[in-house]
């Protein structure tokens, strides 16, 4: 218990003062792109030049969009032909054939907008090529798209009096080259040193010791899992994901993993701080993220601690919750990774969150229904909780009687109808793809759990993709054309409708003249205002899904305390 | 359209970069500094591959120690879960067999790593609770007294990392390499060759 605690608390010290000096880092090289810059100006400009494009022109948030969608619409499609073609790839040693065209298409779909949902097994499905070539590919730029549109959003929020929010493939340039790859050689050579395989071997045949043969998977792996961590795409290179022994060897290397899971986002609070000016702001914003991640976690934590009372007779000592954890891992260093991968939209899991306990794994479902904002996707997570701040100023506005003002701009109708169009993307997607997954019977048919249970698969897998998180109930069936299409268009939904709006809500502010803060001003870098921010999102995004959590979660709660389980007829 | 060229050719470029000069790097770096880790971290015992300290084997013989049911008999080629629900019969009803069946062959409940189906299914490790429980077993078919192996299996006790971070834990293969190298079964003769852990 002490020692668990101290865990966390370790745990959330590394990410804070990593993350405060990933922002500076962040700020320097994305912030101004000052295209005479000494050393970053030359790598972009070699690469624009040669694409055509003009480092030094700045765009409008309707060119940043179409430059966005262009960009995200080629990778797609690359990665859906490589996908589609695999049997005619090199680094193919155990001749896995072409994925169908549904398969292919979700997997392009998920990992273009960095969900990284998986409806395959990575070992028995995919190629070394298709993994490198295809995957670690968009690992990055999807990644690198989400800070890039989150710079610009807040470019939006600090310039003022001027339509131009950064130039997308500047930025996009900048965060692959100068923030990603770095960090990415270092925790993929740490990680092989700790045991993560990084081979391009056929898969190894053993004699175990008790007279079987067993097939290891083996692969480029640890090039992957860095950037799979790094950019909160969170899609394993095996089936198992980080709860693979290979993926995720040791204590050290989930260690690790989960601080790269939330470095990037996090440090994005601190960047903001120092875009806008006033770093209090972001601290604010960091502070309301902390506290539900916090919130989330200790609920998590006891949750598995007390375990499931269905089979404490049958056991010695407590009954906590071990099916489907890792024995390495236990139930801290799996309650804190799953409440973290949820809360930035990683995804990636180092536990079976299908047989979490039914309040265990309800934290890490809230999580990716509030929007994925509490730290979220890097970037995605800053310009997601950005619409969040947008609706909480102008409650504040309706409570006073004023103008609602966010650092000395007004707020007004425009912006706070795009931030409510933002934030209509979940519901519609979850609730709308849930429902219609729960009444159609070939959708139905992926539902492994009986009773409530199977409900919660069905709302987290929706909540998963529409919130481009990419963890799963995994016992859910997802591989059918039904599936892999309606989840491949929930997947674009909450990427693409919650981008376009932010990137509007930018380009209005930007064109604004900023007012110096009067007497009425409600600051919005105090207690107060964390204290709103965090009511809103519970509010608005929590009481949005609440009866679909009663009639899930909550009710298997019940039932699990009453003794009850349930079978299929 | 002004943006084809700028989008084909940034994606052709970030193909080139990320999907073979990155991995392809990485594995020439990796190979070269971390030749064992790199490959899988193989165990050799007589000239032959037995397995990787990393992944989990079946075990079920008396004399060795067993590891975390699998919901895929260890296939390191296919892993995953049980992912049963917490209220799902099957999942209780199979964690009650289990645990009846290590009641018959023990006298006593077993710790609940035992009964619980890993994330992995590969999962190399179990509780040092989970391995102490095995000591009588394995004395007996091994014809030594039970303290010695408890003794045996103390030492094999891997601790947190960094004192704080994950549990302690019993690497179940290495732990029955060298239960095979120190106390050899009654009628065989002591393999030769020490496991090789390192």
């Amino acid at each position: 218990m002490v020692i668990d605690l101290a865990q966390f608390a370790l745990y959330a010290l590394l990410v804070t003062t990593t993350a405060i000096a990933l922002g500076a880092w962040m700020d320097i090289v994305l912030a101004r792109p000052r295209t005479d810059h000494p050393v970053f100006a030359r790598v972009d400009g070699v690469l624009c030049r040669s694409a055509g494009i003009d480092p030094a022109a700045e765009q409008n948030w309707l060119q940043y969009a179409a430059a966005v969608l262009a960009f995200n619409l080629a990778g797609a499609l690359v990665l859906y032909a490589i996908l589609l073609t695999q049997a005619a790839h090199p680094f193919n040693p155990q001749h896995l054939p072409g994925l169908s065209p549904w398969l292919a298409f979700n997997t392009a779909i998920s990992f273009m907008t960095n969900t990284n949902w998986q409806a395959y097994g990575g070992e028995t499905t995919l190629s070394y090529f298709s993994q490198m070539a295809g995957l670690t590919v968009q690992n990055f730029v999807s990644a690198a798209t989400g800070i890039a549109v989150g710079v610009a959003v807040i470019r939006g929020f600090a310039r003022r009096e001027t339509k131009t929010i950064g130039n997308f493939w500047v930025d996009l340039v900048r965060a692959t080259v100068w923030i990603l790859l770095p960090l990415a050689i270092v925790v993929g050579l740490a990680l092989v040193a700790l045991g993560v395989p990084q081979n391009l071997m056929p898969y190894t045949s053993a004699e175990t010791l008790s007279g079987g043969v067993q097939t290891i998977a083996q692969g480029p792996a640890a090039a992957q899992i860095a950037i799979k961590q790094l950019g909160t795409n969170g899609g394993g290179f095996w089936n198992a994901n980080s709860a693979h022994p290979f993926e995720n060897p040791s204590a050290l290397t989930n260690l690790i993993e989960m601080w790269a899971i939330l470095a990037l986002p996090a440090a994005f609070c601190f960047l903001y701080g120092r875009m806008v000016r006033d770093r209090r702001q972001g601290r604010a914003i960091f502070a309301a993220m902390a506290i539900v991640w916090a919130v989330g976690l200790g609920v998590t934590y006891a949750a598995e601690t007390v375990g499931n009372p269905l089979i404490a007779d049958v056991v010695a000592g407590a009954p906590a919750n071990m099916e489907g954890k890792d024995a390495r891992f236990g139930i801290a260093s799996s309650a804190l990774w799953a409440v973290s991968t949820t809360a930035a939209s990683n995804g990636s899991v180092n536990a079976m969150h299908d047989s979490f306990t039914p309040i265990g794994s309800l934290m890490p479902l809230v999580n990716i229904l509030t929007g994925e904002v509490i730290f979220g996707g890097v970037g995605a997570g800053f310009y997601g909780m950005l619409s969040y701040v947008v609706l909480a100023v102008f409650i504040a506005g309706l409570m006073v009687g004023r103008t609602p003002e966010y650092l000395g701009k007004k707020i007004e109708t425009k912006e706070v109808k795009l931030a409510l169009l933002a934030f209509f993307a979940m519901p519609v997607g979850i609730l709308g793809g849930g429902a219609l997954a729960a009444i159609v019977p070939q959708a139905v048919a992926a539902v492994q759990d009986p009773g409530p249970h199977g409900l919660t698969e069905i709302l987290y897998a929706y909540a998963s993709a529409t919130g481009n998180n990419g963890s799963a109930f995994a016992g859910f069936g997802a591989g059918s054309p039904w599936h892999t299409t309606a989840q491949g268009l929930c997947m674009m939904l909450g990427r693409f409708a919650y981008i376009i709006p932010m990137l509007a809500i930018a380009g209005a502010l930007a064109e604004k003249r900023t007012f110096a803060p009067s007497a009425g001003t409600f600051p919005t870098h105090g207690p107060i205002f964390v204290g709103l921010l965090v009511a809103v999102i519970l509010v608005l995004g929590g009481l949005t899904f609440f009866p679909a959590l009663a009639l899930g979660p909550l009710a298997e709660q019940f039932a699990m305390a009453a003794g009850t389980t349930f079978a299929v007829h | 359209m002004t943006l084809f060229r700028p989008a084909a050719t940034v994606i052709v470029v970030m193909t080139v970069l990320f999907g073979f000069a990155y991995p392809l790097g990485m594995t020439a770096l990796s190979g070269a500094l971390f030749p064992r880790e790199a490959k899988g971290s193989l165990i050799v015992r007589d000239g032959r591959i037995v397995g990787s300290a990393l992944i989990g084997q079946m075990f079920e013989a008396p004399h060795y120690l067993m590891g975390r049911p699998s919901a895929v008999a260890y296939d390191a080629a296919n892993s995953s879960g049980s992912n049963l629900g917490p209220t799902n019969a099957r999942l209780i009803g199979a964690v009650r067999d289990r645990a009846s069946a290590f009641v018959a062959a023990h006298g006593v409940k077993p710790p609940v790593d035992l009964v619980t189906a890993s994330a992995s299914g590969l999962d190399p490790h179990i509780s040092p609770d989970a391995a102490f429980a095995q000591a009588a077993r394995i004395a007996e078919a091994r014809g030594v007294s039970p303290a010695q192996i408890r003794a045996f299996l103390r030492e094999r006790v891997e601790g947190r990392a960094l004192g704080l971070f994950g549990e302690p834990v019993v690497n179940v293969l290495l732990a029955n390499l060298a239960l095979d190298a120190a106390f050899p079964l009654p009628d065989e003769p002591a393999i030769g060759a020490q496991a090789s852990d390192g």
